[in-house]
């Protein structure tokens, strides 16, 4: 960080202070979720992306622990975010407007679909149901068709689909799209910083193992 | 009580793109300059090496390249009816914080305006009659002729890579037939074209236009420029808007001019201090200087012979309204201009998908892509048709970053297996084609001040009340049908068409191309600025930035901001040193 006294630049060239590189700090081990929460969003984000004929889902890359540890941290305290009130309801155009910060609201929402799985399928929560019942829960709380009080089911939705995105396909130092399972699904070559021998591509495809920040696991020597 | 500080000729209020500028030049007259940026010190080595600036999750998704909405943003609604409720996070635009600003996070697609562009308002009367009603576009008060000489300085600056349609008046082939005359070729050749471009150059043809390579701020081969500093050739990473640079490639403050500036012994940067406003002496007419506040909360007080708003375009109109300089524009009565004239861009387009053919887009660059621009500004003929304006259409190679883009085709589910297998069969096969509309001027679109939220020193956020206008709409359905003409002859298997519809929505990303608020004009009467971008009011304060736009053409600004920089610069060094006072008589 810099330092008051060095918040004034000019006339001796570009300042360059030692250590100041804002390094990738990756996933930190800290968690969020109750036991019950983690296998709630486990469930949700296999409906998302699910393992398949395919190849591996939200649950081979990690998805989970991703979401864990970035609501255990600033993301989840919504720190970047504006959450000076008050709060309303607001238009669709106007984008999130929850009270509660990511936290949170996984937190209320979790337990509100829960309670109403429990209500309405013989005491089993979201986890317990089998995925045809899963999927036609997930399709109500997109739409907005299930309501929960405290909170906006469809604003849930909306942040659990962006969350299990980032946690399929960023770089596996976050925790999620781990073994760069994602990245290997679709093909993205990851964090590569020079393609001019392929400019010529001219259609053919180029199939090139990802890398990471880090670069790549088989890439470490003791 | 502020700590008042020893005077300066020249105080910088943000130091981007325009900061930069204006440092450099000002500078270069023996003068004392002073700029003061509210973000970090950012350059290349420490802050965007390659092994940091390719991280998707972090810079766009956790916002940490931009502006922190925890501590100031702004509300939104789309029309006086509704409450404006404040952005909690970013969504359609992005506007930068730190050293380089939003000019260390753009494409680096770097355009001229139009000669007709300049003079929207009297071009089309004349050739169509009255506009529509509540359209309140006018002339810029600056030519295209005169800003020439500083396009061509901005472009030799970055080192833009393109090919000249329009050289001293003489067609050239390859180039954009329709752009105004340029006094010189483009510094560096056109970007090295991909797949995708081939296939839009061909279909265009085949439509009987005209495309030519989009004017690209990242490097086709390495460069130095006229300061001195050195480019490298891009290296097609992928990572250009919402990323540094860690290769040196891209046009930024960093890698054109801070090299040279920051060696200059008048010259000084502070970071990390936030100006509250501009400091008006008892008569209202004379800026003394600015106030500025610290991390630690300490308010200094900053004396200025000269002060320049060098911000964000929203944060330019917002210090105007917060600094009491003008009336804040009121649409009820019509009366004030501050904040008056808001304008965007307004985007349309088209995917395509093919069944055998990879297009590979992560190989791609900010400003890798092919264009047409028969559809743009009034190169063609408007009679009829309900609208003026118009866009250029492109199709950009600008990246495949996964977070961000899964394209699938219509009628595919947003999630589940179908979704998968979508995304998997069409990810490095498909590529889009865009139009990049213009955004004219309505009463109806404005900003002010917000009556209920504040920042993080308690001071209300600017309210933005926006929507498309049936001039955007009539021009955007117009101009998709035209993306629509192209998509369709690129060999794909199927095309997706998005068209603008529905409310302008403030979520999804659509483009950091905001304009207006401190509209220029030819009097008092109808603009905050004169010409030299000179405050009517305040003849020692300058306004730079998109927020001059009377209205929006259908290119991206960044171009037309630096060419107004520079043009104000001149006036500045010419004019106004010699005799300090307004440069043009109301």
């Amino acid at each position: 960080m810099v330092s008051g006294a060095w918040a004034q630049y000019g006339s001796y060239g570009i300042p360059w202070i030692a250590g100041t590189s804002p390094a990738p700090r990756g996933i930190d081990g800290a968690r969020f979720f109750t036991d019950a929460e983690r296998r709630c969003v486990d469930a949700l984000v296999a409906r998302l992306i699910p393992t398949d004929e395919l190849g591996p889902g939200a649950r081979e890359a990690g998805v989970v622990d991703f979401i864990d540890n970035q609501l255990a941290g600033s993301y989840g305290r919504g720190e970047r975010w504006y959450m000076q009130g008050p709060f309303a309801e607001g238009l669709e155009t106007q984008g999130y407007q929850s009270e509660h910060p990511p936290a949170g609201l996984y937190r209320v929402a979790i337990a509100a679909l829960n309670a109403h799985c429990r209500e309405t399928y013989d005491d089993r929560p979201f986890a317990e149901l089998s995925e045809d019942e899963q999927d036609a829960i997930l399709n109500r709380v997109e739409t907005d068709e299930l309501e929960f009080v405290e909170v906006s089911a469809t604003a849930f939705f909306e942040v659990l689909h962006d969350n299990t995105i980032e946690g399929f396909f960023c770089d596996p130092v976050y925790g999620g799209n781990r073994n760069m399972v994602g990245w290997d699904l679709v093909g993205f070559p990851g964090a590569r910083y020079d393609y001019r021998d392929y400019l010529d591509h001219n259609g053919a495809e180029i199939s090139i193992a990802p890398v990471g920040l880090m670069g790549r696991a088989e890439w470490d020597v003791d | 009580m502020a700590r008042k500080l020893p005077p300066v000729d020249v105080v910088l209020v943000g130091f981007g793109w325009t900061g930069a500028i204006l440092a450099q030049e000002l500078t270069e007259d023996g003068l004392e300059v002073l700029a003061i940026e509210r973000g970090a010190w950012r350059d290349t080595p420490t802050h965007f090496p390659t092994t940091v600036a390719q991280d998707e999750l972090r810079w766009y998704w956790r916002k940490e390249m931009f502006q922190s909405t925890a501590r100031e943003t702004l509300t939104f609604r789309n029309n006086r009816s509704q409450t404006a409720l404040p952005m909690r996070r970013w969504g359609s635009f992005l506007p930068g914080e730190g050293v380089g600003g939003g000019g260390v996070h753009w494409n680096g697609q770097t355009w001229r305006f139009l000669p007709s562009d300049f003079v929207a308002a009297s071009h089309n009367v004349e050739r169509y009659g009255p506009m529509r009603p509540g359209m309140t576009v006018q002339d810029y008060g600056v030519t295209y002729d005169e800003l020439e000489p500083h396009f061509d300085r901005f472009e030799k600056l970055c080192g833009i890579g393109g090919k000249a349609g329009n050289l001293n008046g003489e067609t050239l082939v390859g180039g954009n037939p329709f752009e105004g005359p340029r006094s010189a070729e483009y510094p560096n050749p056109p970007m090295h074209m991909t797949f995708a471009q081939h296939r839009f150059e061909a279909a265009a043809k085949e439509l009987g236009l005209n495309p030519f390579p989009g004017p690209s701020a990242n490097m086709s081969q390495p460069y130095v420029n006229p300061l001195g500093c050195q480019l490298g050739p891009c290296t097609y990473c992928g990572f250009c808007e919402k990323y540094g640079c860690g290769n040196y490639s891209k046009a930024s403050a960093q890698t054109t001019i801070l090299p040279v500036l920051m060696k200059k012994p008048n010259f000084t940067l502070k970071v990390h201090n936030e100006v509250l406003r501009v400091k008006l002496d008892s008569t209202g007419r004379r800026a003394t200087g600015v106030i500025h506040v610290d991390q630690n909360g300490e308010e200094y007080e900053q004396p200025a012979d000269l002060v320049i708003l060098c911000a964000y375009q929203l944060s330019n109109t917002r210090l105007m309204m917060l600094s009491g300089i003008g009336e804040i524009y009121n649409p009820s009565t019509g009366e004030g201009l501050v904040g008056k004239n808001y304008c965007y861009q307004v985007m349309s387009g088209a995917d395509v998908f093919f069944d055998d053919k990879y297009t590979n887009e992560f190989v791609g660059a900010g400003a890798l892509g092919m264009c047409v621009d028969e559809y743009n500004g009034d190169n063609f003929d408007h009679s009829g048709l309900g609208f003026i304006g118009g866009g250029y259409i492109a199709c950009w190679t600008t990246h495949n970053r996964p977070i961000e883009r899964q394209r699938t085709p219509e009628g595919t589910p947003g999630w589940g297996s179908a979704w998968k297998k979508a995304v998997v069969e069409n990810f490095r096969k498909s590529t889009g084609v865009g139009a990049h509309g213009a955004s004219m001027a309505y009463a109806n679109n404005y900003l002010d001040l917000d009556p209920t939220y504040t920042d993080v020193y308690g001071r209300p956020l600017m309210r933005m009340t926006y929507d498309f206008t049936p001039n955007d709409r009539a021009m955007a359905a117009f101009l998709t049908e035209r993306v629509r003409e192209i998509a369709e002859r690129m060999g794909g298997r199927e095309i997706k068409v998005s068209p603008r519809e529905g409310p302008y929505d403030s979520m999804p990303y659509q483009t950091t191309h905001n304009t207006g608020g401190t509209i220029m004009g030819s009097e008092p009467a109808n603009s905050v600025v004169n010409r030299y971008l000179q405050s009517w009011e305040v003849s020692n304060l300058f306004v730079m930035g998109a927020g001059v736009f009377p209205q929006n053409a259908g290119y991206n600004p960044t171009g037309a901001v630096a060419a107004l920089a520079y043009w104000a610069a001149d006036a500045i060094r010419t004019q106004y040193l010699r005799s300090p006072g307004p440069l043009v008589q109301a």
